[in-house]
């Protein structure tokens, strides 16, 4: 790692310049974007920074408990994330707990598979290891999560005539919502789909970029990469399945009826 | 033959009443008094309770989708899911002939649903109905969109239908429409029957 070249703050202050010079576009073509703009790229400094002091603390008291805690910590924000990323969401508890429980479910059962089986740190829990890995895959979790339960109910909104005209004609449920569970599970997986697709030709992913930029031989780091990618598209379909099955089993009933009224309004 | 018994929801009923086989009841009243949410309501498309009973089955003994093919119901509005006409029947070929009868061209199986204009959609919606076979048939507004000429030929499908003792619940706007067809009436305003 000798050849590992660190930023100064001004280093950072520079290249945010940038994102300052897009703020002004928007504001000169009226996009109205400069403030949703300026509340992410506040938002990201904040919680970065935040993170890096959080981290550095953890990884010098490698305690499990706050591990742990800090994995729960992270569960509730992502499910709070794909339960606002929905345009129309089921009503009361089960619009937050469905996604978070899906996510929860698919992010640690891989996340520790992977940590005891394939990178086996000793202890397993070494929050160096697990929790960047756990951040990986449940991020990518809750973009496909979010993306198909939005499509999946707004779907089952629009298309109310068409499902109910088949439950008329005396098809059960599932087969009147197949078409529509179909497009939210396709949605769900596509992020994942094409960023594997293009990897490495269009984009070099930012972990791989990361570890390139601090000195690991590049194949090592495509290593850790390709290892990445295969935990977080297994995690994402394990993840969009549940999450999309249990919320058509949520839209529909023991009666074969669509049930719009569990849907919140936009 | 159905018989509802105590049929409730929010915004109807409770609501009593039988219709023989062959027979056919003409539900009237003005818009937004909960006539097709009666017949949803029977269907069991709608959470309601109460319970209906025909000469075969009973409601509550009989899964959904067993159900909703022995009492089809047509709603105001017929839905579409695929893109051509024909993919909505199980037997488009069988259909094709009985087309003329009620003012349809015999290549309309092959059409795209896009093209197709609001009566074509309801008169389709109602072969595709009849394909399950039902004892009793409930429309909503089967007429709403056509001319003279065109429903007198829906009106003589659904005399052909009475004779072959299918039951009928009918919503209908038409005033003369219930004596046409030899229906009793029954009235429903704000959710409550009239009589």
């Amino acid at each position: 790692m000798n050849d590992y070249v660190s930023l100064s703050y001004l280093d950072l202050v520079f290249a945010s310049s940038f994102l300052v010079l897009n703020g002004a576009l928007s504001l000169w073509l009226k996009l109205g974007l400069e403030r949703k703009l300026a509340i992410a790229s506040a938002r990201m400094v904040v919680q970065l920074l935040l993170v890096g002091l959080l981290l550095k603390s953890l990884f010098a008291v490698a305690s499990p408990l706050l591990t742990a805690l800090v994995a729960i910590a992270m569960i509730l924000f992502a499910g709070r994330e794909v339960w606002a990323r929905q345009d129309r969401k089921l009503s009361g508890l089960w619009g937050f707990s469905l996604g978070t429980g899906a996510m929860m479910f698919s992010g640690v059962t891989i996340t520790v598979i992977a940590l005891t089986t394939q990178i086996q740190p000793d202890p397993w829990w070494t929050p160096r290891f697990a929790l960047p890995l756990f951040g990986m895959v449940l991020g990518n979790s809750m973009t496909g999560i979010s993306l198909s339960l939005d499509t999946l109910n707004t779907a089952a909104n629009r298309e109310r005539t068409a499902i109910e005209a088949q439950l008329l004609l005396g098809r059960p449920k599932w087969e009147a919502m197949r078409p529509f569970t179909r497009r939210a599970l396709r949605t769900g997986f596509m992020p994942i789909i094409n960023s594997m697709a293009a990897t490495g030709i269009v984009s070099l992913p930012g972990m791989m970029t990361g570890q390139i930029l601090s000195g690991v031989d590049p194949t090592e780091a495509v290593k850790y990469q390709l290892l990445v990618m295969f935990l977080i598209g297994g995690s994402t379909g394990l993840g969009v399945l549940m999450a999309v099955l249990g919320s058509v089993h949520r839209l529909t009933d023991e009666r074969d009826r669509l049930r719009l009224d569990r849907l919140t309004a936009p | 033959m159905i018989t509802v018994k105590s049929l409730q929801r929010s915004g109807l009923g409770p609501v009593d009443f039988t219709v023989g086989d062959g027979e056919c009841l003409a539900i009237t009243g003005p818009s937004g008094a909960g006539k097709s949410l009666l017949l949803r309501a029977i269907v069991d498309l709608d959470p309601n309770t109460g319970e209906v009973t025909t000469a075969q089955m009973t409601r509550s003994k009989t899964p959904a989708p067993e159900w909703r093919k022995h009492v089809a119901m047509l709603p105001a509005e017929t839905g579409w899911w695929l893109d051509k006409v024909g993919d909505h029947f199980v037997n488009p070929s069988g259909i094709a002939e009985h087309l003329p009868d009620i003012g349809l061209s015999p290549d309309s199986m092959n059409w795209e649903v896009s093209r197709l204009s609001s009566g074509e959609r309801h008169r389709l919606g109602l072969l595709r109905c009849l394909e399950k076979l039902p004892g009793v048939l409930l429309l909503d507004e089967p007429t709403a969109a056509l001319d003279t000429e065109t429903t007198q030929l829906v009106e003589a499908l659904l005399h052909g239908l009475m004779e072959e003792g299918i039951t009928i619940l009918l919503v209908t706007h038409d005033p003369d429409q219930p004596a046409r067809l030899g229906c009793k009436t029954m009235r429903i305003e704000n959710g409550q029957v009239v009589t």
